[in-house]
């Protein structure tokens, strides 16, 4: 929660103290029925069975196929000298990011990794267009990051589940379909879908103050997946799961990334799920929260192998190494890197 | 979800024992106390703490009932017609003046989230609004209303009332409204701004729903405060027919009939009874978890 403690403009007041212009677009919202349309006709295919594939240009040429868009040229998401301060020119000034290039393919999958406070969920705030940045530009498929929120061309998920707690769970996953003008029998089969993918089924009457928080989060999950977005940005969405059910899901959102060549932004705080889940991990640093190095992961198809490979481990190694600053004298042992931690860096 | 909420007949059962125990208590309160009760008053060092338990301060609740039946005056209609129908009078005003408070307190509540401006400019001055004495507010209301008409149809008195009702009743419902449409977490509206919804979606879809908990106990406050605006408007305006004027009416003869002025208590209290029903039926009609639980 690094933003959380940077955004607070003031502690006094900051209950009342809203962004006044986080809901003001009366005109938002209206070129929403085409790409709902997609949606719909976007079915999801047979799984692939076990083998997740993974590398971007065969997923971009999935994605192209499988949905009948044509790939639009250009980056998914592009960042550019990005830089935000929140309370400039005020004694408690925090420079949340600086100076920050980014780039994600179409279909590739960044992971954002860093200590607390490096601004990376700041940063995916960025994307998202839920805050705006005070220098560079943000741009999201071409459009700008305003724009491509208005036309819907992203998916969300928080470390909190932020579910509508007088909504039952499939309620809650029909949510954004609702808000796209989907017809109801079109937004109960897609929920019903979305919640056999996450577990949850079973539980589709259930209100969320019934469920557990790992429940809730895969209910967030499921919401956040059931617009087919073009692009998904996740904040830490696994945190709050236990482990069975996080690489579940690692690998049921690997699987969904791969069928409909999504694009991903992902924060976390894990190393192993960072290199597990990306093509790109990105390591931050904090104060001012700028981008260390881009570790480029080369894992191939995840399988169940995968998480015992040597290559896996060597991902791990990379990002701990980049995130610490210097090189790990060996790779490391499970024993070994407590020690090593808890030496200054 | 408990089965045996207040929705079950099990709960409905509990409640209306619970109801039945509480009218039971308060009449035995009533009546032990005129037994044991000093006539005069209990006194102490000089200064009256409990009231006189006599017949002339506190009928027996039997000869209150009673009352209803007979007549009003010698040969007139009973007590308890004239009673009803006072209240009928009188609930026009509470239910018009309790309307359109909950029209007023929705805008003002929905003005003040959507504005930040007009937060900080119209709550001062709602606050301010429940200072002034509705004694030295009435005739004024009256008096203006007089200069009105609607269409063709001149204003009416009760209408001054219906407006006393509101000015009292319009308070909870903006202020406790407008807390519940500041409810959501920030996470949510965070939610509704990713998915391109505007302001009057957002409203529809997030802050209307979160606010539904806070809106219930400030309609309970609200048809209290028209209740009690409608009669006190009725008393400081001299407005005839309702249930107001007959409090007066029989208060004037309290001391050789002093069951008379129990029974338009008691209509008002009625008239507070029917309003609660209305709320807690609307309620029971608005709540979808509850209607899912009984299904």
């Amino acid at each position: 929660m690094e933003t959380g403690a940077v955004t607070d403009p003031a502690p006094a007041g900051a209950v009342t103290d809203r962004a006044p212009d986080a809901v003001t677009d009366p005109a938002e919202g209206e070129a929403v029925v085409d790409r709902a349309a997609e949606a719909v006709i976007d079915r999801v295919m047979p799984s692939t069975g076990g083998v997740i594939p993974k590398g971007r240009a065969g997923r971009a040429a999935s994605a192209s196929t499988a949905s009948g868009r044509p790939v639009e040229p250009g980056p998914a998401v592009e960042l550019a000298g990005v830089a935000k301060v929140f309370n400039a020119g005020r004694p408690d000034e925090v420079t949340a990011l600086d100076g920050v290039d980014l780039t994600v393919g179409r279909g590739e999958f960044v992971s954002l990794i860093g200590p607390s406070g490096c601004g990376k969920s700041t940063l995916l705030r960025l994307v998202a267009d839920l805050v705006p940045p005070t220098g560079g530009t943000v741009r999201v498929a071409d459009r700008s990051a305003r724009q491509a929120r208005r036309d819907l061309a992203y998916g969300i998920a928080f470390q909190q589940a932020g579910l509508l707690d007088w909504r039952t769970v499939a309620r809650n996953v029909e949510l954004p379909l609702e808000l796209r003008g989907l017809s109801r029998r079109d937004r109960q089969g897609k929920a019903r879908e979305m919640l056999e993918l996450v577990g949850l089924a079973d539980f589709a009457g259930h209100y969320p103050d019934q469920l557990s928080g790992g429940m809730q989060q895969r209910v967030a999950i499921a919401r956040a997946l059931a617009v087919d977005p073009p692009l998904l940005l996740m904040d830490e969405p696994f945190g709050a799961l236990d482990e069975m059910t996080r690489e579940r899901l690692q690998d049921e959102l690997l699987r969904i990334c791969a069928r409909k060549g999504t694009s991903a932004l992902f924060v976390t705080h894990s190393i192993p799920e960072a290199v597990y889940l990306s093509d790109r991990v990105v390591v931050m640093s904090a104060r001012p929260g700028r981008i260390v190095e881009i570790v480029g992961v080369e894992l191939g198809e995840r399988t169940e192998a995968t998480r015992q490979s040597a290559a896996f481990f060597a991902g791990i190694t990379r990002v701990r190494e980049a995130l610490r600053g210097t090189p790990a004298r060996s790779a490391p042992p499970a024993g070994a890197d407590q020690a090593a931690a808890g030496a200054p860096a | 979800m408990p089965t045996s909420g207040r929705g079950g007949w099990r709960g409905r059962g509990r409640v209306a024992a619970g109801t039945l125990g509480a009218t039971l208590l308060g009449v035995l309160l009533w009546e032990g106390y005129k037994a044991v009760g000093d006539p005069d008053g209990t006194m102490l060092f000089g200064v009256r703490l409990l009231p006189r338990a006599d017949d002339a301060a506190m009928p027996h609740v039997a000869e209150i009932l009673g009352r209803f039946a007979d007549p009003e005056l010698a040969g007139g209609e009973p007590v308890g017609m004239v009673v009803l129908r006072a209240a009928a009078f009188t609930l026009r005003g509470v239910a018009v003046g309790f309307a359109v408070a909950v029209l007023v307190g929705a805008l003002l509540a929905v003005l003040m989230q959507r504005f930040r401006v007009a937060e900080r400019g119209l709550l001062p001055y709602v606050v301010l609004s429940q200072t002034v004495p509705l004694i030295a507010l009435a005739p004024v209301i009256a008096g203006w209303g007089g200069q009105f008409s609607i269409g063709s149809r001149p204003w009416q008195p009760w209408m001054s009332v219906a407006v006393i009702a509101t000015y009292l009743a319009f308070f909870p419902i903006a202020v406790g409204l407008l807390r519940g449409l500041q409810s959501p977490a920030p996470i949510a509206e965070e939610l509704m701004r990713s998915y391109a919804a505007g302001w009057w979606r957002t409203l529809v879809k997030l802050r209307l729903p979160a606010a539904r908990p806070y809106l219930f106990p400030a309609l309970r406050l609200a048809g209290a405060a028209a209740v009690v605006g409608a009669v006190v408007g009725e008393i400081s305006t001299g407005t005839r027919g309702g249930i107001g004027r007959l409090v007066v009416e029989y208060a004037r003869e309290a001391t050789t009939d002093p069951a008379k002025v129990y029974t338009a208590l008691l209509g008002a209290a009625l008239l507070g009874l029917v309003v609660a029903g209305a709320v807690g039926l609307a309620e029971l009609l608005l709540s979808p978890r509850r209607r899912a639980s009984t299904r």
